[in-house]
């Protein structure tokens, strides 16, 4: 009894919870553990929203939400050796370090756990898939496509992206640029760098409305570029003339949406992602699925996911936020 | 050879602005259109702020890698206090920012005065100490713009007599640290401490307490700094103003503020400042790539001090002899 209680309190709440849920219930409930970088982040409580939802839908899960007080690799090996030991069915884990937790994964993948890694991943041997909230080519186009939704006679538009040797952001640009035939009309007149700094891409911003009088949209596919030339865009007066989009977290947007600095911005939904790696994790503990190069694996409502040859997945478009939903969301991430 | 014609180092300096100002011009002629040049001081004035707090620090021999550290950590608790109490008056709001930046000024002074510590560790230290206590206080976590008030947000915005509130508020500071540094005993204090601490101490200066006074101004200026900032880009996390501290000191010695102390002027910390400020809001505009931005920045800064340095070998002393008239 001692040591169930020592176990427990290392696990976190969340698994002490669930250990006097399980006690009663019947063995042939197949657990899932959401192991998250950290508890009491609104990214990961939404995620495990995402879970639970999975769960009710699939019927005989149960979702362990559990993860350690603070984003270090050593609080998670803790928490994995301690799912390890109450033999759940499977981990769905976003790690702190890719390296740091393969040990302890591969630990539980010989006891006949299925481990699977989302959001941030873990090394190929340390996990049998890995999901990521959405792709490259899939970012590349959304941001793109959030300017000329709102452009249908075509306009011009202008990056501001993050620091010139930011290899995400380079990357989803020039994707973005791989598409741009997609999208008649559409001229990307400047792609300046803000460094992830406020004040200068505040200042970056304020070059591109000085330097543009015709611009129409500034995209910025970084979250501080995004607030900061939202800003830089109602200062100067542009509202309802510049629109500024790209990605950012509706807590930090909301005030963007609402004066209107912003019609509408993407990232991914955390609520979906923990869905899906509940639901993956589901199939592949239950044999419904294989993780290997090729394989589709069905989500739910999500529709599915075809492994690439390092069994990583994309899971969707960046979800799209704008004056309908970002009350629902900002309070969440 | 320019050292004969040009008569001061605050005259070169306004001749490279110029300079500067013309080369700009001739890519993008809009960024010298005076409702434009307002919008440059505008983006100026934390430089002009912070540089002229430095120079006080410098002036005693002294750096402040802090103020940055401080202006954050002001910043975020003021931002964190309107969200959580919008009913605090904007007025306390700002005393209490003054009054923060100014305690964590202190803090520096007292380390280097009665603990002897260098200055740059001292302030190293700190530095750490004040960004580390945001992530402590804010958990990470954002304040964001439509959590802040309005008010808060707008008074640095407020236009007066066709200037905001933020160009006033650096104008009345030049005027303020002039008087101070032009005619108190305090302003000489702090030439004779940098000039030379011996001498000072003879002439009955507490070199210390004339260093922890110069610490003091330079946390106070950055408090008031750290609430403008916040409620001008309306948001605050840990890393807002990562590296400004660069900056601070490059527009101080740009300005021919002697990092050897005892030399420099509210003058030069201006020019200084605008210098800097003008090469970073002129790069954007006249399409440079990012990388050259880089080196044309860096380059900016060591052309300057070279000829700062030309300058002032044969000068380091004149301020000393005005001191003496003056005293």
């Amino acid at each position: 009894m001692k040591r169930r209680t020592v176990t427990a309190l290392a696990a976190g709440l969340g698994l002490a919870a669930s250990l006097m849920g399980t006690s009663a219930l019947a063995q042939d409930k197949m657990r899932i553990a959401l192991v998250v970088k950290a508890l009491g982040i609104g990214f990961f409580e939404a995620a495990a929203r995402g879970a639970e939802e999975a769960a009710k839908e699939l019927g005989n899960v149960e979702i362990i939400y559990t993860g350690p007080t603070d984003t270090t690799a050593e609080g998670q090996i803790e928490v994995i050796n301690a799912l390890i030991a109450q033999g759940v069915d499977a981990i769905a884990v976003s790690a702190n370090d890719p390296d740091a937790l393969v040990p302890a994964l591969k630990r539980a993948m010989d006891r006949g756990i299925t481990v699977i890694s989302w959001d941030s991943g873990v090394a190929p041997e340390g996990r049998q898939m890995h999901l990521n909230p959405s792709s490259n080519e899939l970012i590349g186009n959304m941001i793109i496509k959030l300017a000329a939704d709102h452009l249908p006679e075509g306009g011009q538009v202008a990056v501001l992206s993050a620091s010139a040797t930011a290899t995400n952001q380079n990357t989803w640009i020039a994707e973005m640029n791989k598409v741009l035939p997609n999208y008649p009309g559409i001229e990307v007149v400047a792609t300046v760098y803000g460094d992830d700094l406020a004040d200068k891409s505040y200042r970056e911003a304020q070059g591109l409305i000085q330097s543009y009088p015709e611009l129409d949209a500034i995209i910025a596919p970084t979250s501080v570029g995004i607030v900061a030339a939202a800003q830089a865009v109602a200062d100067a007066g542009k509202i309802g003339q510049i629109n500024v989009t790209g990605l950012g977290l509706p807590s930090e947007m909301a005030g963007a949406i609402e004066s209107g600095a912003s019609k509408s911005f993407a990232i991914w939904n955390p609520i979906d992602l923990g869905y899906s790696a509940t639901m993956i994790a589901h199939a592949l503990a239950s044999g419904q699925a294989k993780a290997e190069p090729g394989a589709v694996i069905p989500i739910g409502r999500m529709g599915s996911i075809t492994l690439d040859e390092t069994n990583t997945a994309a899971m969707a478009d960046p979800f799209v936020y704008d004056a309908s939903n970002i009350d629902e969301f900002k309070s969440i991430f | 050879m320019t050292g004969r014609l040009v008569t001061s180092r605050e005259a070169l300096l306004a001749g490279a602005l110029m300079l500067l100002l013309a080369l700009v011009a001739t890519r993008f002629p809009g960024f010298v259109a005076p409702a434009n040049l307002a919008r440059v001081f505008n983006d100026t004035a934390p430089l002009i702020l912070l540089a002229l707090g430095q120079m006080a620090v410098i002036l005693t021999r002294c750096i402040d890698l802090s103020v940055a550290a401080n202006l954050a950590l002001t910043g975020m608790i003021v931002a964190m206090i309107n969200v959580a109490a919008p009913g605090v008056p904007l007025a306390a709001l700002i005393a209490l920012a003054v009054g923060l930046g100014t305690l964590m000024g202190m803090a520096n002074g007292i380390l280097v005065w009665k603990l002897d510590i260098p200055p740059i560790v001292v302030t190293l230290g700190t530095m750490t100490i004040y960004r580390g206590t945001i992530f402590l206080i804010s958990g990470g976590k954002w304040v964001n713009a439509h959590e802040m008030g309005a008010a808060f947000k707008a008074l640095p915005r407020a236009v007066i007599l066709g200037l905001p509130v933020m160009s006033w508020v650096a104008i009345a500071a030049v005027l303020a640290f002039w008087l101070v540094l032009t005619r108190t005993t305090l302003g000489r204090a702090f030439y004779a401490v940098g000039g030379n601490p011996r001498a000072a101490t003879y002439a009955g200066i507490d070199v210390g307490r004339t260093q922890f006074l110069a610490f003091t101004l330079s946390g106070a200026l950055a408090g008031l700094t750290g609430y403008l900032w916040v409620a001008r880009y309306a948001v605050a996390y840990v890393d807002i103003a990562g590296g400004f501290e660069l900056d601070v000191v490059a527009a101080c010695v740009i300005g021919g503020i002697s990092i050897m102390g005892g030399v420099g002027s509210v003058a030069g910390a201006l020019l200084g400042a605008l210098f800097l400020g003008v090469i970073k809001n002129a790069l954007p505009v006249v399409n440079v790539s990012p990388f050259w931005q880089l080196a044309i920045s860096g380059t900016a800064i060591i052309v300057a001090v070279a000829l700062n340095a030309r300058a002032s070998r044969s000068r380091g002393r004149i301020i000393l002899r005005r001191a003496e008239h003056a005293a």
